[in-house]
Order: C-alpha cells, then sequence, then structure tokens
C-alpha cells in the first residue's frame, strides 16, 4: 500500500483530467483505471459558460483531488494558486508547479524549492513536479515535501521516462515517495518506471488524447500493477555479459562433440 | 457600479454584496471560489461583504488539467 502524508492508495496510478473530450469521458477513463487519486487546475471561471464545471463529473469523495498550480511562473504566483486551491478543495493537497516557460514547461528547481519551503509552513500537502535532479530532490525532502514528482520528459510530450538513471538516484535515496510525472506516452514508460522502484506514476495526456481513452486507462492501470509486482518481486541484474539459461553441464555433451 | 471581474471591467446595476455578483452570474456560490482585491473570500462571508467601485474581483474553479 502507497501512504503518502498518511493517507493510504491501493492505487499507484494518479490521472491528470485534462484535455479529455469530454467530462462523461473524463470520468469513465478514471473509472477504468481504478485511481483513487487526480490532479486538477484552477482557473477564472468562464462567465460566457458558468454551467462547465468539472466537479459535476468528479466527486472528492470518492478520488483525493491533487489541484494543481499550473501557470504559475514563480514562487509568489505558486503560493497565491495553492490558496486559491484550499479555499476550492478544502483540503491541503498540492502538486506544486512552477514553470516559467511555455515552450518547455520544465520546472524552475529554485522557485519550486522556496515556494516548497514556504507551503509547507502554511500546512499545505506538498509534492512538488521537479526536474529529475537528485540533489533537489533530497533539499525538497529536506524542506517537507510529503513526496517527489521528477518528471520524465517534458509535459505532454509522451517521450518516456529519459531521466531514467536520474529517477532510479532518486528513487535509491528517497525518504518519501518518488512519483514519476510527465511524459509517459505508453503504458510500457508507466510500467518501466514503476519497474525501477517508483512509488507511483501520473498520466494525463497518453489516456486523455488516445483513441479510447476509457480502455488506454485499463491498459495503464495493467502496466503500473505489473510494474510494481516486478519491482517487488526482485528484477534481475542488467549484464553485458551472457549468461546461459539451460543448463551447461549435461550428458549429451559427451555424445554430441560440437556442443562441448 | 464598475468593478475588475476576472480581469475585465464590467458594470453592475443593483449588486452590493459578493452573494449578489454571483447570484447575477448564475454561479452557485458553492463551485467557486472568489478573491476581492487579492484576499481570499470565506463562502461564510459573502453576503456580508460588500463590493465597491474598482474592485478587482477575481472568480476561480477548478477545471481539467494534470
Amino acid at each position: 500500500m502507497l501512504t503518502i502524508a498518511g493517507t493510504e492508495f491501493s492505487s499507484r496510478l494518479f490521472l491528470g483530467t485534462g484535455k479529455f473530450s469530454s467530462p462523461s469521458v473524463m470520468a469513465e477513463a478514471i473509472a477504468a483505471s481504478d485511481c483513487q487519486m487526480v490532479t486538477v487546475a484552477l482557473r477564472r471561471v468562464d462567465l460566457d459558460n458558468p454551467d462547465d464545471d468539472i466537479m459535476k463529473a468528479l466527486s472528492q469523495r470518492e478520488y483525493t483531488f491533487l489541484p494543481n498550480t499550473s501557470g504559475a511562473r514563480n514562487a509568489e504566483e505558486a503560493i497565491r494558486l495553492a490558496h486559491l486551491a484550499r479555499a476550492a478543495s478544502g483540503s491541503s493537497w498540492l502538486k506544486l508547479e512552477v514553470t516559467p516557460d511555455p515552450r518547455t514547461l520544465l520546472p524552475d528547481p529554485i522557485e519550486t524549492l522556496l515556494a516548497t519551503e514556504k507551503l509547507v509552513k502554511d500546512g499545505f500537502i506538498v509534492l512538488p513536479y521537479m526536474n529529475a535532479d537528485p540533489i533537489l530532490a533530497l533539499k525538497l525532502q529536506d524542506v517537507g515535501a510529503a513526496a517527489v514528482m521528477p518528471l520524465g520528459s517534458p509535459i505532454g510530450t509522451n517521450q518516456g521516462v529519459l531521466s531514467d538513471a536520474m529517477v532510479e538516484i532518486i528513487i535509491e535515496q528517497a525518504r518519501v515517495p518518488v512519483v514519476v510525472d510527465a511524459g509517459i506516452g505508453a503504458p510500457s514508460h508507466a510500467a518501466y518506471a514503476m519497474e525501477m522502484g517508483a512509488d507511483a506514476v501520473l498520466v494525463n495526456t497518453a489516456i486523455s488524447i488516445a483513441g479510447d481513452p476509457v480502455a488506454m486507462a485499463a491498459a495503464f492501470a495493467k502496466a503500473v500493477e505489473a510494474g510494481r509486482t516486478a519491482f517487488v518481486a526482485g528484477m534481475g541484474q542488467r549484464s553485458k555479459q551472457a549468461s546461459a539459461s539451460s543448463p551447461v553441464d549435461g550428458t549429451l555433451s559427451s555424445d554430441l562433440g560440437f556442443l562441448a | 457600479m464598475n468593478i475588475t471581474l476576472n480581469g475585465n471591467t464590467k458594470s453592475f446595476q443593483e449588486i452590493s454584496t459578493i452573494s449578489d455578483l454571483l447570484h447575477s452570474l448564475e454561479l452557485s456560490p458553492g463551485t467557486v471560489v472568489v478573491e476581492l482585491n487579492t484576499t481570499i473570500i470565506q463562502p461564510d462571508f459573502y453576503s456580508s461583504t460588500t463590493l465597491a467601485e474598482s474592485d478587482q474581483v477575481e472568480i476561480i474553479r477548478f477545471v481539467g488539467g494534470g
């Protein structure tokens, strides 16, 4: 069982709720994924379309909401959004996201660290979206992050876990859960992160823009479970040297000289 | 009365409180968060918080996001 800030999650797949074709497809995909944690964003109400409300399709009784601070370009903006998120959700869960460059959407490590420290002091349960930087991961834990969320590759790119060598170090050193976030484009990417020992993965685009988002959500659920089971079972060491799967000793070798 | 609502200046008649504003916009109070001049107003205070000329009001809600 995955525990973050004292809350237990049986599913290790977190879903983002962006870019679905409709609220009903989103709700069906979330149900098919068996996830218990969903991310949401905060935006100004569209005053020309006041009925457009995601909360009609999703209940906070069923899912832990993890509001993000997307759109924040620095710590100050992220902190303002965090307080709005807490007022909207009535809970302290927060995915901290500080992305100054709209082209790459890469997280600002310095502003992320500053905001994490401040928000933890303000009583938030902070899960920072971060570069796959092992030293930064330690510093975020030092200031009280409840989990760390290193990126696999840039948001929405479906490139997979390009940061695997660094994510492995982050996992090895972690004192809090590690959630691989961003760039996971296929169930195999999710399985790979879980096989490495990630505690969970967060997936959005790969599911929401799939031809059949509901089926894709189910595929991700299986991949995450398979990857986790493999990690717990204990993966074999990688090696450059071949190691025979079949027995090398046996009676046939005397008769079949070429096998000797 | 003119207020800046979600970044745009708008003119309202016969509105004095945040409750009045939400009602005129046909927004259910439980579905949004209101910031008045960068201070979050708790729902319990919507009916007692009065608006003034040139106030900056932000009305925010959750949307889909990753």
